[in-house]
């Protein structure tokens, strides 16, 4: 900001007593400020529709409440005791850790070698970043259907794999239970690849081309331009892309929901899935809420752990 | 260093193949929705004798008509709102350093832990105590409330970046404050405008869940809804059910190449909020 004035006068007002009376510039900062209820209207829409549910949430998670009737009973930590004694619980936040950190390194993997290949001299560059980014913007539940089919023993992805003579990678996708939750991040990751590769392009374009020239000149070669200068400048793109994948993969459920319904059997169930299915199909609303708080819980200690560390290594960097 | 050597052409031919691959489900999709139900052959291979019939029944069956409007309807009215509140929210909070602004502004950003499943069950209830089940206003009401904490954070971030010059040039001119933000600051907050309403209108356009939850079984449904309810009615049709696919996904499409480059920037501006 101060740069800009460089090398001209200071823009000074030549008489600002003329036009106004002394110091009534100080006498606006000082005492008035924008009114704080230009902040009403969104406050009460966030209390109405976030923080009052979600109070209320934390305290159903405590009772046996049914969603319907009036009558409930205060069970303490009950639903949270009937978790540790709930394999289909347990495995549920176990798949939803598992969904998370797979996207996590998958997703941001591909999605910085997208971007490195993008932000390259390629003729095709611009084109290619429409086109990778594309699935992003689809709407979630349609991929998956669009999945669903692709992913089934006689779909396309099959039907390729014979084309090519690949025989023994045709598999039963979706229902094989060892492989559904692998396929479920294979069609998250399709999507999304191209979200963190946008985010990794935006990071490398901020990136002086001098200091990788300096580099280069100084003899270093491409990988070690890479480890040594890229990274530590691409932080905050890291930072972005980790909180944006992981948190997203946490509480992942339209795709979940729509390519195995959490099957097969319990397979692929994530935390999203099972409170949706004990609240709604199981009339079990209080233990669904305590799931909730569970997910809820999970999510603070990420994001506030990774924000910790990533905030810690950018400042050691700059 | 950015001269086109013969590497660089491997990498291109490189990054093409890649694409080709990601495109690979998109070829599916088209193919089989303009083939007949009677033509039983590869997915792989080219429909021989394309028909458009698949999407006049899934249009028509699928009263996708009812359900584009509704998507319209409530991304639009959701954006808007959230929007206009968060702005002016956003200016007070930017600007005043005193304990209530900071509070209701670590508040409001609690807002971006709090997973939306907390909050779902008791507002169902809340809902359909109302009788907002059902109708397009309760989505409107979510979204509204849901979308002004990430949306207040992208505009506080942008404010404190701004210089106050022109804003007190303004007040000293006489103008109120309300004046003042209407008339200097929201221009100026042009650029993370752009960057929100994309964010918030894919979003809301795209998500499935809440509209599940509060419209099914109406006749209001949004077309994520609709092409679910459409899924499963019509189990293994898949040529009618990837014609649907295909008529829920092009309004997005067509939006997304007009304006990509305001799109690509949206998604990528959070990095300089």
């Amino acid at each position: 900001m101060t740069v800009t004035s460089h090398g001209r006068p200071p823009a000074r007002p030549p008489a600002a007593g003329a036009t106004a009376p002394p110091g009534r510039r100080r006498v606006r900062r000082g005492h008035s400020a924008p009114p704080w209820w230009f902040a009403a209207p969104a406050l009460l829409l966030f209390a109405f529709v976030v923080l009052i549910p979600s109070a209320r949430g934390v305290y159903y998670a405590f009772t046996d409440w049914d969603g319907l009737s009036p009558d409930f009973t205060w069970v303490g930590f009950g639903n949270f005791a009937d978790m540790l004694d709930d394999p289909d619980a347990l495995a549920s936040i176990r798949h939803t850790l598992v969904i998370a950190v797979a996207i996590t390194i998958i997703q941001n993997g591909l999605g910085l070698l997208l971007a490195l290949g993008v932000n390259s001299a390629i003729k095709s560059r611009n084109v290619l970043r429409v086109l990778l980014f594309a699935p992003a913007v689809i709407t979630p539940i349609v991929t998956a259907y669009l999945w669903r089919n692709l992913l089934g023993p006689e779909g396309a992805v099959n039907a390729l794999f014979g084309a090519l003579g690949l025989e023994s990678l045709q598999k039963n996708w979706l229902g094989d239970p060892t492989l559904a939750l692998w396929s479920v991040v294979a069609v998250i990751v399709w999507q999304f690849a191209g979200y963190s590769m946008v985010i990794f392009v935006a990071g490398l374009q901020s990136i002086p081309r001098e200091v990788q020239e300096a580099a280069a000149i100084d003899g270093a070669g491409a990988v070690r331009r890479f480890w040594s200068v890229t990274r530590p400048l691409l932080a905050p793109a890291i930072t972005i892309n980790l909180m944006l994948s992981i948190i997203g993969g946490i509480k992942l459920f339209d795709q979940v929901w729509a390519l195995t319904g959490g099957g097969p059997g319990h397979a692929t169930d994530t935390l999203s899935t099972l409170i949706y299915k004990d609240a709604f199909t199981l009339g079990e609303f209080g233990y669904s809420i305590a799931l909730a708080v569970v997910l809820t819980v999970i999510v603070a200690v990420i994001s506030a752990g990774q924000y910790a560390f990533l905030s810690r290594r950018e400042a050691d960097i700059s | 260093m950015n001269r086109y050597r013969r590497s660089t052409f491997a990498l291109e031919l490189g990054m093409i193949a890649v694409a080709l691959v990601i495109a690979f489900p998109v070829y599916v999709l088209i193919n089989l929705a303009v083939r007949a139900p009677s033509d039983t052959s590869s997915p792989l291979r080219p429909t021989t004798s394309p028909t458009l019939s698949n999407f006049t029944d899934a249009w028509r069956d699928g009263a996708l008509g009812g359900a584009l409007g509704n998507s319209l309807l409530v991304t639009t009215a959701s954006v808007l709102i959230v929007l206009a509140v968060s702005a002016l929210a956003a200016y007070p909070l930017a600007r005043v350093k005193k304990n209530w602004s900071r509070g209701t502004f670590a508040l409001i950003m609690l807002g971006l832990i709090l997973p939306f499943q907390l909050a779902t069950l008791p507002l169902y209830q809340t809902m359909r105590d109302l009788g907002l089940l059902g109708q397009a206003w309760a989505l409107i009401l979510f979204y509204s409330g849901l979308q002004v904490p990430f949306t207040t954070f992208l505009y506080v971030g942008f404010i404190r970046g701004l210089p106050r010059d022109f804003e007190d040039a303004a007040l000293i001119d006489g103008c109120g404050y309300w004046q003042a933000f209407r008339h200097v600051v929201f221009p100026m907050l042009r650029p993370i405008t752009v960057t929100a309403l994309v964010l918030n209108a894919v979003f809301v356009w795209n998500d499935f869940f809440t509209p599940l939850l509060y419209l099914s079984g109406s006749g209001q449904q949004t077309m994520p809804v609709a092409v679910a309810g459409f899924v499963g009615q019509y189990v293994s049709e898949w040529n009618l059910i990837f014609a649907a696919l295909l008529i829920s996904v092009i309004p997005i499409l067509l939006v997304y190449f007009a304006l990509q480059r305001s799109i690509i920037n949206g998604f990528a501006g959070g990095l300089k909020g």
